[in-house]
């Protein structure tokens, strides 16, 4: 899921010196699992932005804020509010925000930073595994993500700062080739650690991304 | 300018030093390190902006070491280029007249003065070696015949003291298989652990021209070697030079690290540890002339 973290409360104050109504959206799915935009987050910064002064016309938790047609349908379900309201405050990932700018031409405010692809450790704790490069290639490294997990996304083993199976760069973190040998150890494939591999297919997808998977049904259904 | 290569193909004992350019345009201080060494050195390398630090370019300062007489080892690494970068950094650098290229993939920026950069890294190390092999059969990384192909030495570093190790060995021999001529290590100060990491590598290097130069760093002071402990993965001062060093007074201790740097120098000369030295005095380098001195290297 995307991680996000709710910005400091006096960052979107700011955002909002220029509105007086604001209509607050959430996400029920992502920026729930991480508190940032959820049922509870969307009511207390409703209260705090009440109690700030602002006058809050609305507060909607989307099913997924991402999902374009569904955020226009509760626009268009709320559109006094939406008329009344003079920012929109978006407690979700950046593409939650960017779906409510697709249903309305008003003050469309990010109240979350979008951190990373995350997965769920357990309750709040998340680790970024996959960083959605465009050509997955993780059967050669055991099943861990050396682009991602590493630093550097170095493919080819560990630079020479791992330390005590830390990386040199945060030694909190594990270092991801010393999890990689470990793997392909385990497996018994330690024979294709030594396949010398090229840089990644940096533009495997060409960004900003678009995929029209009803094109590829098609030509599914061709064949 | 082939000296080093030529020294290493030689045979002879490899020595080799090093030059951080300065931060900044004051040159003076560097200029008279590169004159006072290039005498006394097979060649001197030079860093590419160093632990991520924004500092006077490698190439620049590679070409002033060859125009000073020297023969310069083109330090490069892949934290801010991207492979057309690098591919066009290492044609100039070629047309300058350098012919030593050390690989690396480089400190993260997160290390450096410049934390906010966004790095790079199309390329890491491996990839690099790569690269410059084919410039020099004559093709580019994505495959375009060169009009004149380039003639490098293509250098890498290992980590003898990588904890794990095993790992940084398979790296090791995978660059090796990419194409590295010349390896300089990370410091070492434990020569016993050296001498056992070299006996692994004179079997991996066994039947190829492979050179390995052990990498020296002079300690200045217990204060020094006991950051590096802390603070350098992959560095590890033993105990028993620890006490050696604190055993001088403060003022001596610089004359004690000399001591001990010359003394691995001369060890791993007389028992054949490895193909040469690589003595770095972090901004020290007047130090090193009475090193090698010591070591009866000059
Ligand atoms: S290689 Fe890594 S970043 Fe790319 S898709 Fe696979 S897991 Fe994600
Ligand atoms: S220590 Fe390991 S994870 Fe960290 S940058 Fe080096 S190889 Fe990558």
């Amino acid at each position: 899921m995307i991680i996000s973290k709710q910005k400091p409360f006096e960052e979107i104050l700011e955002s909002l010196k220029n509105d007086d109504t604001v209509y607050i959206v959430g996400c029920g799915e992502c920026a729930t699992m991480t508190q940032s935009g959820g049922e509870q987050e969307v009511a207390d910064m409703k209260a705090r932005l009440e109690e700030a002064g602002k006058k809050v016309v609305a507060t909607d938790v989307a099913h997924s804020a991402c999902h374009e047609l569904d955020m226009k349908r509760i626009l268009r379900q709320n559109k006094e509010a939406a008329n009344e309201a003079g920012a929109f405050l978006v407690l979700s990932c950046g593409a939650g925000v960017q779906s409510v700018r697709e249903g309305t031409g008003k003050h469309v405010l990010p109240g979350a930073n979008s951190l990373f692809v995350g997965n769920v450790k357990r309750q709040m704790v998340f680790d970024e595994k996959c960083s959605l490069c465009g050509e997955c290639i993780i059967d050669e490294y055991g099943a861990i993500c050396p682009v991602t997990r590493c630093a550097k996304g170095i493919l080819n083993g560990p630079c020479g700062g791992t330390n005590n199976s830390k990386c040199e760069v945060d030694s909190e973190k594990d270092c991801a080739w010393v999890l990689i040998y470990n793997q392909m150890k385990t497996e018994e494939k330690l024979d294709k650690f030594m396949t010398i591999h090229g840089p990644k297919h940096w533009n495997a997808v060409a960004r900003p991304g678009h995929m029209d998977g009803r094109a590829d049904d098609a030509e599914k259904g061709a064949s | 300018m082939a000296a080093y290569r030529e020294a290493c193909e030689s045979g002879k004992f490899v020595v080799s030093g090093e030059i951080g350019p300065p931060k900044g345009t004051k040159v003076d201080n560097m200029l008279h390190h590169i004159d006072l060494l290039n005498p006394l050195v097979d060649a001197l390398n030079v860093t590419d902006n160093q632990s991520a630090v924004l500092r006077l370019g490698s190439m620049a300062v590679s070409h002033e070491v060859v125009t000073r007489g020297g023969d310069a080892i083109y330090q490069m690494t892949c934290r801010d280029r991207n492979r057309l970068a690098l591919q066009n950094d290492l044609l100039s650098a070629h047309f300058l007249g350098l012919r030593n290229v050390l690989a690396l993939t480089g400190d993260h920026v997160s290390v450096g003065d410049h934390k906010d950069a966004r790095e790079v890294y199309d390329f890491e190390s491996v990839q690099l070696i790569q690269c410059i092999k084919k410039l020099n059969e004559g093709f580019d990384w994505a495959g375009n015949e060169l009009e004149g192909s380039t003639d490098f030495f293509i250098g890498a570093v290992v980590t003898p003291e990588s904890d794990p190790i095993e790992p940084q060995k398979l790296k090791y021999e995978k660059k090796i298989a990419a194409g590295a001529q010349f390896f300089q290590t990370q410091a070492v100060y434990d020569m016993d652990n050296f001498q056992r990491f070299m006996e692994y590598s004179h079997g991996v290097t066994e039947g190829t021209d492979v050179k390995v130069m052990a990498g020296l760093v002079v300690l200045t002071s217990v204060g020094m070697a006991k950051y590096m402990n802390k603070f350098v993965p992959g560095v590890f001062v033993p105990d028993s030079l620890l006490e050696e060093m604190a055993s001088v007074p403060k003022e001596d201790a610089i004359k004690k690290g000399m001591e001990i740097c010359a003394r691995h120098i001369r060890f791993c000369i007389d028992n054949k540890v490895c193909d040469g030295v690589h003595v770095m005095a972090i901004g020290k380098e007047e130090i090193v002339p009475e090193i090698l001195q010591m070591a009866g290297l000059a």
